[in-house]
């Protein structure tokens, strides 16, 4: 019998702050109570799903990409790759060939084209990969080295990554970067079902009104997860209705879990209604992968 | 005119209640930008009439005109962003992919590929309720977002606090801490923090703090929930201690965020006891700038 | 010496442009002559990314040994204005080229260490 392939979830949120995070890491520590469940961490920028799990211990390794290096001996200082560069990442002052790592789109136009060869493509770090595994929960982490700028490329790297290595797992998580501009098009982009994380103002209706949008382009499933419910605005409800998103969870407001929260701790054993309220979330997602099997 | 942008680093600090708060008790003397462009929200709050939109565009895109193509395959060949598909014998540029590298526009040898300016959002100017004119913008589902559009909704900031002779542009900042911030952060008198007591505000706050080396403005923090997690806000204020931050208020945890921003309001608006507490926070930064 | 400014304007009695790689114009003025070329830099501000190391290429091309500007250059430029070892001072806001340079005579800006 063959195994089938995992069954892969993002989760994500227009806006930052609403609790994806929160709902990223309850709901691998609950799969992973009965199936094998891998979360990665795409939040690049910002990777905190590990502050979680402080009893896994991440190994990481260095993840690259390609960027040019200038070699001074083959260059006859045509001025080519200077032209050549939309993003200004090549430069040529004087006699000599300056590369701006950050700005490189690693396109290899500039190395390629020249006619010397004096610009080989050499690799840069990038950020890291982590992995840390721990009974059926595996837990992955991809962190943008600081003063990196462009995160879609190390997601991709991580999505590239991870299809040889956890192809045995029954759920892929995704915790995806906040907003909804391009790297959380990449990062959800190999999902079967996206998750959206959303509270119920004004703000929360807005940012997730964009999300929808975005995400309807690559015509994903989408299911609605509101959480701090029941601080009264039921705009969000409505609007999920008219679209015919299914709102699968609705997460109490309560000072406590944002205590917990606070303090870095899982707080589902203590919060009977918070459980539930995640156990809805597992159903579905169980569900949905029959139906989609 | 002085700039006071305000940023978290990590979103659901309350960023844009205090941008907006500050905007209330300041309406008179200033105007407001929202820079948070990927997740613009102000508008809302202070329900915004758009005199004035303008499409705007960042960077390029390839376009193949199929009736020059000669299906050689060359583009697909030279493309590192699988940017490039094959569907019915016709080569197609998949928009979302690219780069706007101008590697296949290069290589083509029929010239049959071109750039274009590729759109990526609107830029508004508008009236608000709070009789303060707003510059803030909208970027287009899974575009980049630039520090160009950032630095393009500034611009038209500071043209209305020229035009309207206000003293002050209230910049509520890009989330995060990488490009759009550093472009909100250009021109910046004083910079406004807004952190709360978790371990990842709190290292997100350190991360700006050090990006700011190089800007040398005056600083400031508020500590928003600072009740949540005792210990941790202990930490923050240490830090804020250390590095000559100014402590400018503590607000405890309260529904009152989530309870004006269902009503529409800004919470200085929405409590007479918030309006006095963000009254005293506009003093206290216009004193440091003058 | 040849001090460039980062320039609202194209001419001494313009406003300061805080920004380097957004800087509406690079203004060279040569204290030996006390002439001033401007050199407009709007095709630059209006790039998506990379504006910092465009205008580091114009200010290459000017040559001079003095940089005045208003929050220092950013990272990218930082490494080109080393490389051509211009003396940078920044912290010119809300002046007037002519102030600015004024300023600088006077020993008022400060020197940045790149």
């Amino acid at each position: 019998m063959t195994t089938p392939p995992p069954y892969r979830i993002a989760i994500a949120s227009g806006k930052g702050g609403t609790g994806k995070t929160f709902v990223a890491v309850h709901l691998a520590k609950m799969i992973s109570t009965s199936a094998s469940c891998t979360l990665v961490d795409l939040d690049v920028e910002e990777p905190n799903d590990s502050i979680f799990f402080p009893e896994m211990e991440l190994e990481s390794r260095l993840v690259y990409k390609q960027i040019p290096e200038w070699n001074e001996e083959r260059c006859t200082l045509c001025g080519l790759c200077s032209k050549t560069c939309k993003f200004h990442a090549v430069m040529q002052l004087g006699d000599s060939v300056i590369v701006f790592n950050e700005l490189c789109h690693s396109c290899y136009a500039c190395s390629e084209l020249c006619p010397n060869d004096a610009l080989p493509m050499k690799n840069q770090t990038l950020g890291t990969i982590g992995i840390a595994k721990s009974n059926q929960l595996t837990l992955v982490e991809s962190r943008l080295k600081v003063g990196e700028e462009q995160a879609v490329p190390l997601i991709k790297k991580t999505h590239r990554n991870l299809q040889t290595e956890v192809n045995k797992t029954d759920y892929i998580l995704y915790d995806s970067p906040p907003g909804t501009s391009c790297p959380v098009v990449a990062a959800t982009k190999p999902a079967d079902l996206v998750l959206l994380v959303t509270e119920p103002t004004s703000f929360g209706l807005n940012d997730l009104k964009l999300a929808v949008e975005t995400l309807r382009k690559t015509q994903k499933p989408m299911a609605i997860i509101i959480n701090r419910y029941g601080i009264g605005y039921e705009d969000v409800e409505q609007y999920c209705e008219i679209e015919k998103l299914p709102v699968i969870a609705k997460i109490p407001y309560s000072r406590k879990i944002a205590e917990a929260y606070a303090l870095g701790h899982i707080v589902t054993e203590s919060d009977p209604e918070l459980l539930s309220q995640l156990k809805n979330v597992v159903d579905f997602i169980k569900l949905h992968r029959n139906e989609n099997a | 005119m002085r700039e006071i942008v305000i940023l978290s680093g990590k979103g659901g600090t309350g960023k844009t209640l205090v941008s907006a708060s500050l905007a209330a008790v300041g309406a008179k003397e200033a105007i407001l930008a929202d820079c948070d462009v990927d997740a613009a929200n102000i508008h809302l709050l202070l329900q915004t009439k758009a005199v004035k939109t303008e499409v705007f565009y960042s960077g390029e895109l390839a376009n193949i005109n199929q009736d020059d193509c000669i299906s050689c395959g060359r583009c697909m060949e030279v493309c590192r962003f699988d940017a490039i598909g094959l569907s019915n014998q016709q080569y197609k540029i998949e928009d979302a992919e690219c780069e706007g590298c101008g590697y296949c526009e290069k290589v083509c040898p029929a010239q049959a590929i071109t750039l274009k300016p590729r759109r990526s959002g609107i830029v508004y100017v508008s009236d608000s309720r709070l009789k303060m004119p707003v510059a803030h913008a909208r970027l287009d589902p899974g575009a980049d977002n630039s520090g160009k559009l950032v630095a393009k909704v500034k611009d038209e900031a500071r043209k209305l606090a020229r035009a309207e002779n206000k003293e002050y542009v209230i910049i509520d900042g890009a989330p995060g801490i990488g490009c759009p911030v550093v472009s909100s952060l250009a021109g910046a008198k004083y910079v406004l923090f807004v952190t709360e007591p978790t371990q990842s505000a709190l290292h997100d706050l350190k991360r700006l703090h050090t990006l700011l080396q190089k800007f040398k403005p005056v600083t400031g923090c508020i500590i928003n929930k600072n009740d949540l997690n005792a210990e941790m806000t202990q930490e923050i204020k240490l830090f804020l201690k250390e590095n000559r931050i100014e402590l400018v208020a503590e607000l405890p945890y309260s529904d009152l965020f989530a309870k004006s921003m269902i009503g529409q309001l800004t919470v200085a608006e929405a409590d007479k006891q918030m309006f006095t507490e963000f009254e005293k926070i506009w003093k206290k930064i216009k004193e440091r700038l003058s | 010496m040849k001090i460039v400014f980062t320039s609202q304007g194209p001419d001494m009695d313009s406003q300061m442009d805080s920004r380097f790689g957004r800087a509406a114009y690079l203004v060279s003025f040569s204290s030996d002559d006390n002439t001033v070329v401007a050199i407009s830099n709007s095709e630059v501000a209006s790039e998506a990314h990379g504006a910092g190391s465009a205008t580091s290429k114009k200010l290459f091309e000017l040559k001079p040994d003095v940089l005045i500007t208003g929050n220092g250059p950013g990272e990218t430029a930082s490494k080109v204005i080393k490389l051509m070892n211009i003396k940078t001072f920044a912290n010119a806001h809300d002046m007037t080229l002519y102030e600015a340079y004024e300023a600088f005579k006077q020993g008022k800006l400060k020197e940045l260490a790149l």
